[in-house]
């Protein structure tokens, strides 16, 4: 397992995860929909989990896989807070759009 | 006694704090006993005083230690001797009549209690001037008077008329007392002592240069100026007639335009040094005298003819000072107080009895109607003419003899000139006021009465006093007993002037002016017997009269050459300076925070994309900077 992790270059790895993370950044930048935006900011912490877990298996030190773990437990509250949030917003608004999220201008 | 001298102007003071504080809500009978009773105690205090001072000697008295500053240490002391209770004597005394008759003047005035209150503090401040033993308590008394004279003057103060006089009359004051301020900073550098008695102590014993005694002098001498109304600060003088009567009588003619007067006896030793400053003193006085009483010549207010009348006898007395008779000026000020303040209570029953009018071509034949009046105000008249025996007899007659002895016969001339024009206007005033016929309008002439006893009694009383009142110091050379009694009193304050005429000289002199105030008394009778003759509408005034009438333009003059520059250059500033510069500076740092916060508002358009692509944008520039070179 870890011989054939090890036969993909790190680069790759790096590569991927960057090409995961500006999805990501897009996402949340381009999109309005809540849903996805929160989506979007799922795909760029799992970018760098991704990151952090390859990274962890190259130099043989088990704290990135740690660090990818707390990433998860505090994504999937965030997840959940997210979520919550959104149905509450659909609930008044009858809508998913954040651009419509304006109401503490002024 | 020593005890009670603190009360004489502490007296007046406390009138004036429970009139000023209460008075609003007391019966007027109350306000007018408080006003005027404080004042008669202090009369009689003062007679007591008179009668220590005269047993005794001078009583020095300090209350308390006012000031210390290194080296100049100031007390707020008494200094009673032969001048300043003559001065207490003077203010006190007619201070009371006057009080008693405004008592009858303002009765309809809503602002009784005001006006009882400020003529109480300026009684306290006149007394403060007097009595003070240094130069800077002299100051706060002079500068007390100013602020009273100048609450009186605005007494009626929804006169926007009123109030300007009121200012005027502040203002010029304001540049005599930078020149009195002045030389009092420059007596302290020289003599490094305040105090009168110090100060004149050691004058006889210190070399000084000469120039540095005349510029004090000059310097004391502007502040002079202001008080007692000289060129060229005399004009607030005539304009300060706005006031109420009473306050006409009583400051600016009476005590407070005397206080320049007192101030250059006071200071007497210091200006013997300096023959220079005197001359000054005396070219001033002449030529305030002078043109004074031509002004007065033509015009026809009632107040305005004592006002100037009151200017050129400033003058004469200032005349007197610059010639080294210094008692006479003070006995002259004695006689005028007198007769001054009773023409001008006169003057104050007549406008009474008319309901307000000033104007004497709106009278005539008041005699009938105000019998009382008519006849103290002939005594005042004749008194200040000059006629034989009455007061300003003896005390003109003093200031001209000496002028002549000590001046020469063209300063005698010109003084006597100054006279002759005082006569004539004076006489004018008596005979178109109360003789002919009466030429106001039927109301007028119905209302027309002669005033109350409250205010006849003082009317009579100065009355008696301008007779009497010359026989307080009465010229060797006649032997009519009392012989130069106030000279002789003054002796120990002010030495006796020297003069060495002949007796046959000084009889010619006098029998001179006399016998011309006696044919311009006689004349002036006929002439203003005939209608023709009578003061003419302003309208129908023609070349001089007009002119004079107008008082050569003074007014317009001072106008032109310092009022409207001063408000020129002041509107520069206010647009250049306050406006464009400072507000333009503060404004300005408002607005560009202004400009900058609407910049920065753009920001917060509470679109979320946008603050979120802010952050990203942010990120890769930190990215940027922390991995590019």
């Amino acid at each position: 397992m870890l011989e054939s992790i090890r036969q993909i270059p790190i680069d790759y790895y790096v590569y991927l995860s960057t090409l995961l993370f500006v999805i990501g950044i897009l996402g949340v930048l381009i999109r309005r929909n809540a849903i996805i935006v929160l989506m979007c900011v799922e795909l760029m912490l799992n970018a760098v989990n991704l990151l952090l877990a390859a990274f962890s298996t190259y130099l043989g030190d088990a704290q990135g896989q740690i660090m990818v773990f707390f990433i998860m437990v505090v994504a999937a509250a965030e997840a959940a807070v997210g979520l919550g949030i959104l149905v509450m917003i659909y609930r008044n608004t009858k809508s998913t759009d954040i651009s419509l999220l304006d109401k503490l201008r002024n | 006694m020593n005890a009670l001298i603190p009360l004489i102007p502490f007296l007046p003071f406390a009138g004036f704090l429970i009139n000023g504080l209460f008075g609003k809500k007391m019966s007027k009978t109350a306000v007018g006993i408080i006003g005027s009773g404080t004042l008669l105690v202090s009369f009689l205090l003062s007679v007591a005083c008179f009668n220590q001072v005269a047993a005794s000697g001078p009583i020095h008295l300090s209350l308390y230690n006012y000031l210390t500053v290194d080296s100049l240490s100031v007390n707020f002391a008494f200094l009673i001797d032969q001048l300043s209770v003559w001065m207490m004597l003077i203010v006190t005394g007619i201070g009371f009549l006057i009080h008693v008759y405004s008592i009858g003047y303002m009765h309809d005035d809503e602002g009784f209690w005001k006006f009882f209150a400020y003529l109480n503090l300026f009684i306290f401040s006149m007394l403060l001037l007097i009595m003070g033993d240094n130069f800077l308590m002299l100051f706060f008394g002079w500068e007390g008077v100013g602020l009273c004279s100048y609450l009186l003057i605005g007494f009626w103060y929804t006169n926007t008329e009123y109030g300007k006089a009121a200012r005027k009359a502040f203002i010029m004051n304001r540049i005599g007392d930078l020149g009195l301020l002045l030389g009092i900073f420059l007596i302290f550098k020289t003599f490094g002592t305040l105090n009168f008695t110090e100060l004149f102590a050691q004058l006889p014993a210190i070399r000084l240069e000469a120039g540095v005694v005349t510029l004090i002098c000059i310097l004391l001498f502007v502040g002079a100026m202001g008080k007692s109304a000289q060129i060229p600060l005399y004009t607030w003088l005539p304009d300060a007639m706005a006031g109420p009567t009473p306050v006409s009588a009583l400051i600016h003619a009476a005590t407070m335009v005397t206080a320049g007067v007192y101030l250059v006896a006071r200071c007497n030793p210091l200006y013997s040094l300096s023959p220079d400053a005197m001359h000054v003193v005396a070219f001033v006085g002449l030529v305030t005298s002078i043109f004074a009483a031509v002004i007065g010549l033509r015009q026809n207010d009632i107040k305005k003819v004592l006002a100037y009348s009151t200017v050129s006898q400033l003058g004469l007395m200032f005349i007197g000072l610059g010639m080294g008779a210094y008692a006479s000026a003070i006995f002259h000020v004695t006689t005028h107080a007198f007769f001054k303040a009773l023409l001008f209570l006169a003057a104050g029953s007549v406008i009474h009895g008319m309901g307000g009018e000033q104007d004497i071509r709106n009278m005539g034949g008041l005699r009938k109607a105000m019998p009382v009046t008519f006849w103290v105000f002939l005594i005042g008249t004749f008194a200040i003419s000059g006629f034989p025996l009455l007061s300003g007899f003896f005390s003109k007659d003093e200031i001209f003899a000496y002028t002549y002895a000590h001046g020469g016969k063209w300063w005698w001339g010109f003084a006597g000139l100054g006279a002759f024009f005082t006569a004539i206007y004076m006489c004018r005033l008596l005979y178109v006021t109360f003789f002919g016929t009466f030429r106001g309008t039927d109301e007028q002439k119905h209302h027309l009465h002669e005033s109350p006893a409250v205010m006849t009694i003082p009317l009579v009383v100065l009355a008696v006093l301008s007779v009497a009142g010359g026989f307080l110091n009465t010229p060797h050379f006649m032997h009519l007993g009392n012989e130069q009694w106030l000279a002789h009193w003054f002796s120990s304050v002010i030495p006796m002037a020297e003069m060495h005429l002949p007796e046959s000289t000084e009889w010619s002199l006098m029998t001179f002016t006399t016998t011309l105030a006696v044919a311009v008394i006689g004349a002036l009778y006929f002439i203003y017997a005939r209608p023709g003759n009578l003061p003419v509408a302003d309208a129908a005034q023609g070349g001089l009269t007009r002119l004079i009438a107008h008082k050569f333009y003074v007014d317009e003059i001072y106008d032109f050459l310092f009022v409207r520059p001063v408000e020129r250059l002041s509107k520069i500033f206010h647009y250049y300076v306050d406006i464009q510069g400072i507000d333009g500076i503060v404004n300005g740092i408002g607005s560009g925070v202004q400009r900058i916060g609407a910049g920065f508002r753009k920001l917060q358009n509470g679109n979320i994309e946008y603050y979120l692509f802010g952050m990203v944008a942010g990120v890769i520039l930190i990215m940027l900077k922390m991995f590019l070179p």
